[in-house]
């Protein structure tokens, strides 16, 4: 693993940012001298991640969702072994350049689709545009807005994120792991959901607003 | 099949307290009024499914009811005079119980109604909501909005007993708490339970042109004739469902003060209005649950409307 993350990382950041370029894309392409590796090394210039290792896609999100994501990481409410302490080594000026940077990558837009779309076969689908209201579970979408385009800072976008990296997080809310979501929303959800309903659901928004 | 059963424990834990409402001194309760809970929730009756749906012209019909429910925006202008959607306030697309249903409408009406000093039928109750809870104009009893919306609430209460109230139906109704309810601690459990949502001005949410979260006071709301401007109705409403997902979670004070928070705020003036806010009270406030039209609040006159 460390030697193809080693690779990926010669060949993405091999042509250094110049002096006086936007500081995000400097701190994404070379990481800082304080320790915070270059992010592009697992997320990538434009902002794709990488499916197989589950990192997350971080092209479109809201800023302030991905700001507050570096500070909760920063703060130790977020737990991760491999992103905490690369967000630790960021200081405030530079979580809020690097957000603004990936934030601004384009993203193919999410289709608009939600519950006064027809009836979808697929559960995955029926999960995110019907819910499952018999056990008080809202469709992904009432939240997440239609096609999980993301709405604000608050509700972030799904569409086109990886599967593996989906159904990381609703398992890590379901065992308890994450639990930095405003009011429990989203552990209150994922603790209703079994592992089935967590994969057809994470392969539906995975497939969703890609070019 | 699953039905017989449901519907047998349906007749069997509801009919007594049901007609018990109706008896004493002959006197006529408003029927359309929020009833004690019949049954234990467990009981519920269960609306057909959505897959089941036919592909014939009646299932099509039933589609469109159902569309017109989730998206009523796309009667915005026409019918729809502010931002939200039937199914905002009637969850799951209506079927949700303790969120007015639609199958628990259907089997009620006609009933007579304290609102309109008669006897209403299921698509005049429909029209209500338009005129008040959607600020909009009523489409008229044989157009084709009431007649598919009136077939999606059919469909629903497929194999529901006509006549009793159905457990679920309507929201709960909480009684007002001992020690009374309070704006202030309301403004608190908002910020805390509500804003991230509804917004820190309850202005809602919006995804483009249309409400991700909806609006809970301002102009895109429910108007003061809606029966959601009652703190009695929005309590009962609040309790059981919000926060979204989060449904029984709030304490019965925390949904009371809440309820009386959000609706001390100004929204779209009640259609009815007549002379003056205070003649308007005295004609459709006074006796309309517990509410905070023609009040003076902290100096200022409510119910003073939005255009
Ligand atoms: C060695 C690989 C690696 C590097 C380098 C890295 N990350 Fe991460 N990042 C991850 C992993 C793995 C996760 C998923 C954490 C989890 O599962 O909770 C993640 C998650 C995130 C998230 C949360 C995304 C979301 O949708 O909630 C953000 C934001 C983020 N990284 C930003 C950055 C930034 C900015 C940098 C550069 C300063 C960076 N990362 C560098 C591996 C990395
Ligand atoms: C009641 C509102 C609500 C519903 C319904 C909801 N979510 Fe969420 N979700 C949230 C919130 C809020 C967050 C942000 C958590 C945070 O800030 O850390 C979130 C975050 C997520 C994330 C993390 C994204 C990232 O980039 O790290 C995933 C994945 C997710 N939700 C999937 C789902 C799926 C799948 C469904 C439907 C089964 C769903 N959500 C339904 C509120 C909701
Ligand atoms: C996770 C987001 C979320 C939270 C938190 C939340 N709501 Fe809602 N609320 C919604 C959504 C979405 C709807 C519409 C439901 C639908 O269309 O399925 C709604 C509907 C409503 C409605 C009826 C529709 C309207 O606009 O009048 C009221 C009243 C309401 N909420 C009050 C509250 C109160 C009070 C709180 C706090 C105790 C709260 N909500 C917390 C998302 C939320
Ligand atoms: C702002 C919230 C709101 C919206 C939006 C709304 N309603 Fe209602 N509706 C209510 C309330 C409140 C009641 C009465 C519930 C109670 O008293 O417990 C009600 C009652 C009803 C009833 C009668 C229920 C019964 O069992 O007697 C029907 C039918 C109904 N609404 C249909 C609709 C339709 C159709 C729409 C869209 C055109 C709509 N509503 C939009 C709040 C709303």
């Amino acid at each position: 693993m460390n030697r193809l993350v080693l690779i990926a990382f010669a060949a993405i950041a091999g042509p250094l940012a110049h002096a006086g370029e936007d500081p995000g894309k400097q701190l994404v392409q070379q990481g800082n001298a304080q320790g915070a590796l270059a992010c592009a090394t697992c997320h990538g210039v434009d902002g794709a991640g990488n499916a197989a290792a589950g990192f997350p896609r971080l092209a479109g999100l809201d800023a302030g969702y991905i700001a507050r994501q570096l500070q909760d990481f920063h703060a130790g409410t977020r737990v991760q072994p491999v992103m905490a302490p690369i967000a630790k080594a960021l200081n405030p000026d530079e979580i809020q350049a690097v957000a603004a940077y990936y934030a601004a990558q384009p993203l193919a837009p999410a289709p608009a689709l939600d519950r006064s779309s027809p009836l979808p076969q697929d559960p995955g689908a029926q999960l995110a545009l019907r819910g499952d209201w018999s056990k008080g579970v809202p469709e992904c979408t009432r939240c997440h807005g239609a096609g999980g385009a993301g709405v604000g800072s608050q509700f972030p976008r799904l569409a086109g994120q990886h599967a593996s990296y989906i159904a990381t997080q609703l398992k890590s809310w379901r065992d308890g792991s994450r639990h930095n979501d405003p009011g429990k929303l989203m552990e209150t959800v994922a603790k209703n959901l079994d592992d089935a309903q967590i994969d057809a659901v994470s392969h539906y928004f995975a497939g969703l607003g890609q070019p | 099949m699953h039905h017989r059963y449901v519907l047998s424990a349906l007749l069997g834990l509801s009919l007594g307290p049901a007609f018990a409402a109706d008896a004493p001194g002959g006197a006529i309760a408003d029927q359309s009024e929020p009833h004690k809970r019949v049954a234990p929730a467990t009981e519920r009756f269960e609306p057909p499914a959505e897959a089941s749906i036919s592909k014939d012209a009646f299932g099509q019909m039933v589609e469109r009811g159902r569309q017109l429910f989730v998206n009523t925006q796309s009667l915005r202008g026409q019918y729809v005079g502010n931002g939200l959607n039937c199914a905002n306030c009637h969850l799951d697309q209506g079927r949700q119980p303790h969120s007015a249903p639609l199958w628990g409408a259907w089997t009620a009406y006609p009933a007579f109604r304290k609102k309109t000093g008669e006897v209403s039928t299921f698509i005049e109750r429909i029209q209500g909501c338009f005129m008040y809870s959607m600020n909009g104009k009523a489409p008229a009893a044989d157009s084709e909005e009431l007649k598919a919306l009136s077939t999606y609430a059919y469909w629903l209460a497929k194999g529901a007993p006509t006549g009793i109230d159905l457990p679920g139906r309507l929201y709960p109704a909480l009684p007002k708490p001992k020690g009374g309810f309070d704006i202030a601690r309301g403004k608190a459990v908002y910020a805390e339970h509500c804003a991230v949502c509804h917004g820190a001005s309850g202005e809602g949410q919006k995804q483009g042109e249309h409400y991700a979260f909806p609006p809970l006071w301002g102009r895109d709301s429910y108007n003061w004739g809606a029966g959601m401007h009652r703190v009695n109705t929005a309590a009962g409403f609040i309790q059981a469902n919000m926060p979204l997902g989060q449904g029984g979670t709030l304490s019965e004070q925390q949904a009371w003060d809440v309820a009386a928070f959000v609706n001390s705020h100004e929204r779209p003036q009640d259609p009815r209005f007549t002379v003056d806010i205070e003649t308007t009270r005295q004609k459709f406030h006074a006796n309309d649950g517990v509410n905070f039209y023609g009040q003076t609040l902290d100096g200022v006159l409510i119910g003073q409307g939005i255009d």
